[in-house]
């Protein structure tokens, strides 16, 4: 009789070869993992202390503090009060109002001597009369008296002080010179001019080319938000009805396979395809008007459907069979198993589909600009429901906008406008997760 | 098998309350049930025996058309429930659940709590008309299934929360609480120890007063416990059905005798 010889019993203390092999192979892999994460957290760390490098100056703003008189002779001539008749006095009245101040402060402290009137406006950003004139006729009994008013400082000022403005550039720049910067310099030296939170960078619609100091997001955001919640409001309803449908009720045959197989396609279709059949579809087709939020919002919804029906079937499929079947088992109907035992268990799935869609929805860029949301828009879109027809803009495409102007004052614009678009992707995914925590059960 | 107590039980009922005629089930192209002509009788419980994988489960779930929910599952032949057959085109295989309830072989509350568990069939068939009748049906079911001291307590709180012993009565009690005309539990004390499942076959005792009962069930002993009659499956084909006390003491088919005596399974 052979027998097989059972080895000789070794120590437990010392690690055969095989072991050694195995744990060497487990310390390998262990490497390879750290080393995957830790160029993930370096590619994330590089691209937003760069965002944040260049976009945090765009939440600061150089401002003037400046009393202003606000003439009675020059802006109410009849001395009414009346809103309608001082909307004679324009801009330009106001500018001149504006520049005077400047003007004396400037020849009380003698900080630039010999230098004109139309220069020492030139600091002063064209886009300040405007705001002065709005508040003056909202409010038409500041008219004869002197008010401290914070006035844009002018682009090229701002970015002197940003450090995008040289005295080198300024000699070659025809919007600016040496002596206007240093007279800058002073008027910071005396606390005047100073960087200062800038809020319009978030209300502002959109300004020219040659105002970069008051273009805002607010145009975009606004348009951004009535598309998130029409997408919303559509994508979310009809994307779970078609997967409860498709997972549930349908039958399996070559038709819903079919049917299953484009929906896959359909989510890896390049985005700007969708705009070129919004463009035919909504805008040439349907003659809806172009730019609106409401075209743009019609195309991200046929983009998000199988973004939302993907996780939304895998959600309803992960329900374990067990609980249809107890459902089912006590008389429950079909719909009653669905709308009772399955779909309750498959909401947090469902819900981290749909934000994680919406997502990428809200950063969509190439199919807006298909239908005309590249437009420059600057007045404010109406209230809903009728504002979703006006002409708006959108976050990715103000983006997208902005790094094509001229003036680098706008790339510092849009990598700012990069950071509220990655907050509101924050805020959402942090919803996603949340939602996902409240609804979870264990089954 | 001194310790049975077959002679005790005396066959009362004899109305007929499912018949099944030449019933044959396939899955896809695999014959899991054969040609299986079975009489089960009112306020009688039936245990179906057999080694695993002889289709007991597979016949239990077509007598509440269970097997509907699986695609590649095909049944043919009749099947009688009061001498209507429940696979006519006209039968909701929703009424019919209400009236066959199931229990089975795997514990699965639903991810509710416990009162909701109970309250749910009650809820969805109107068998209640307010707070305080179905509060009553769902103490009487939990009562039922040997679960109202433990549970008593804490109903709202998650079924699944329940330990394995305490979900699968949470089931009977699920079941029962509908007041079903049959009660089909597959393996219903397969995760219960000693103490729940002697509450379990007291309550299948009980409940055979005012319904028809069948049961799969794995344990011999349990089977001549609890039941009056008795079927024994085997590769499909019901080979032997008769009184309890006959098929253990005096199987007629030679497969039978094995199985009960350990020699197949
Ligand atoms: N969903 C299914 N799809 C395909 N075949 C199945 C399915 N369910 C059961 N079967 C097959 O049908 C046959 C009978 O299975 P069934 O579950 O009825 O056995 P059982 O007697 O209940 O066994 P056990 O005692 O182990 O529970 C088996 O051969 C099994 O492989
Ligand atoms: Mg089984």
């Amino acid at each position: 009789m052979t027998m097989v010889e059972t080895p000789a019993p070794r120590s437990l203390y010392t690690a055969d070869a095989r072991t050694k092999a195995r744990n060497a192979a487990e310390k390998r892999f262990r490497i390879y993992g750290i080393a995957a994460v830790a160029i993930g957290l370096l590619a994330l760390v590089v691209l937003l202390s760069s965002v944040l490098g260049s976009g945090l100056g765009a939440f600061r703003q150089s401002v003037l503090s400046l009393p202003i008189t606000l003439d009675a002779k020059a802006l109410d001539p009849k001395g009414h009060r009346d809103p309608a008749e001082m909307a004679k006095a324009t801009t330009v009245t106001y500018g001149k109002l504006i520049t005077k101040a400047l003007e004396a402060v400037v020849i009380e402290k003698n900080l630039a001597p010999g230098m004109k009137s139309k220069q020492i406006g030139e600091l002063i950003s064209k886009e300040a009369p405007a705001g002065l004139r709005d508040m003056v006729l909202a409010n038409p009994s500041l008219v004869g008296t002197t008010i401290t008013y914070d006035v844009l400082a002018s682009g090229r000022v701002d970015g002197f002080f940003k450090g995008r403005v040289t005295m080198e550039s300024a000699a070659l720049d025809s919007n600016i010179s040496p002596e206007q910067l240093q007279l800058a310099d002073k008027l910071r030296a005396e606390g005047m001019l100073k960087l200062a939170f800038n809020p319009g960078f978030l209300t502002n619609p959109d300004a020219s080319e040659l105002r970069p100091e008051s273009a805002g997001l607010g145009v975009a955001i606004l348009g951004s938000i009535y598309m998130m919640v029409i997408v919303l409001c559509l994508a979310l309803p009809i994307g779970v009805a078609a997967s409860i449908y498709l997972e549930e009720f349908a039958p399996k045959n070559r038709f819903t396979d079919l049917i299953e197989v484009n929906v896959a396609n359909l989510a890896a279709v390049p985005s700007i395809v969708y705009g070129i059949l919004g463009l035919a579809a909504f805008i040439n087709f349907a003659g809806m008007p172009q730019s609106s939020p409401l075209v743009g919002a019609l195309v991200l919804t046929l983009m998000t459907l199988p973004r939302i029906i993907i996780p939304t079937r895998a959600a309803l499929n992960a329900v374990p069979p067990s609980i249809r079947e107890a459902a089912l088992g006590v008389g429950a109907s079909k719909t009653q198993t669905i709308f009772h035992h399955v779909l309750p268990l498959a909401v947090p799935g469902i819900l981290t589909g749909a934000i994680i869609g919406l997502a990428q929805a809200l950063g969509e860029t190439a199919p807006l600009l298909l239908i005309g949301m590249v437009a420059f828009v600057k007045d404010y879109p109406g209230a809903p429901p009728e504002g979703v027809l006006d002409p708006a803009s959108a976050i990715p495409v103000q983006i997208y906008n902005w790094t094509q102007r001229a003036d680098p004052a706008f790339v510092e614009r849009a990598s700012g406008a990069i950071i509220v678009l990655l907050v509101f992707l924050l805020v959402m995914n942090s919803l996603a997760v949340i939602l996902r925590r409240k609804f979870e059960r264990r089954w | 098998m001194n310790n049975m107590r077959l002679t005790e039980r005396a066959v009362q009922a004899t109305d007929t309350k499912i018949t099944a005629r030449k019933v044959q089930v396939h899955y896809g192209a695999s014959h899991a049930i054969k040609d299986v002509d079975i009489d089960i009788l009112d306020k009688t419980v039936t245990a179906f025996i057999g080694p695993s994988g002889c289709g007991k489960s597979t016949f239990l779930r077509c007598l509440n058309r269970m097997n509907d929910t699986i695609a590649i599952c095909r049944v043919e032949g009749a099947i009688l429930l009061d001498g209507e057959d429940i696979y006519d085109k006209k039968v909701d295989p929703v009424q019919l659940r209400a009236r066959v309830g199931m229990v089975f072989q795997k514990p699965n509350p639903f991810p509710k709590s416990i009162y909701d568990n109970v309250a749910y069939g009650p809820k969805i068939h109107g068998l209640v008309r307010n707070k305080a009748e179905l509060d009553e049906v769902v103490e009487s079911a939990l009562r039922k299934a040997a679960l109202w001291n433990e549970v008593k307590d804490r109903l709202n709180a998650p079924g699944t929360g329940l330990s394995g012993g305490q979900q699968q009565r949470l089931c009977i009690a699920r079941a029962v609480a509908t007041s079903p005309e049959v009660l089909l539990m597959d393996e219903p004390c397969s995760a219960l120890d000693p103490i729940a499942t002697a509450q379990v076959e007291e309550l299948i005792d009980e409940l055979r007063a005012n319904f028809s009962v069948v049961i799969v069930t794995h344990s011999m002993q349990q089977a001549a416990r609890v039941s009056q009659r008795t079927a024994f499956f085997h590769l499909g084909n019901l080979v032997e059905f008769g009184e309890t006390g006959q098929i253990f003491t005096n199987p007629r088919d030679p497969r039978t005798e094995s199985y009960i005596t350990g020699r197949i399974g």
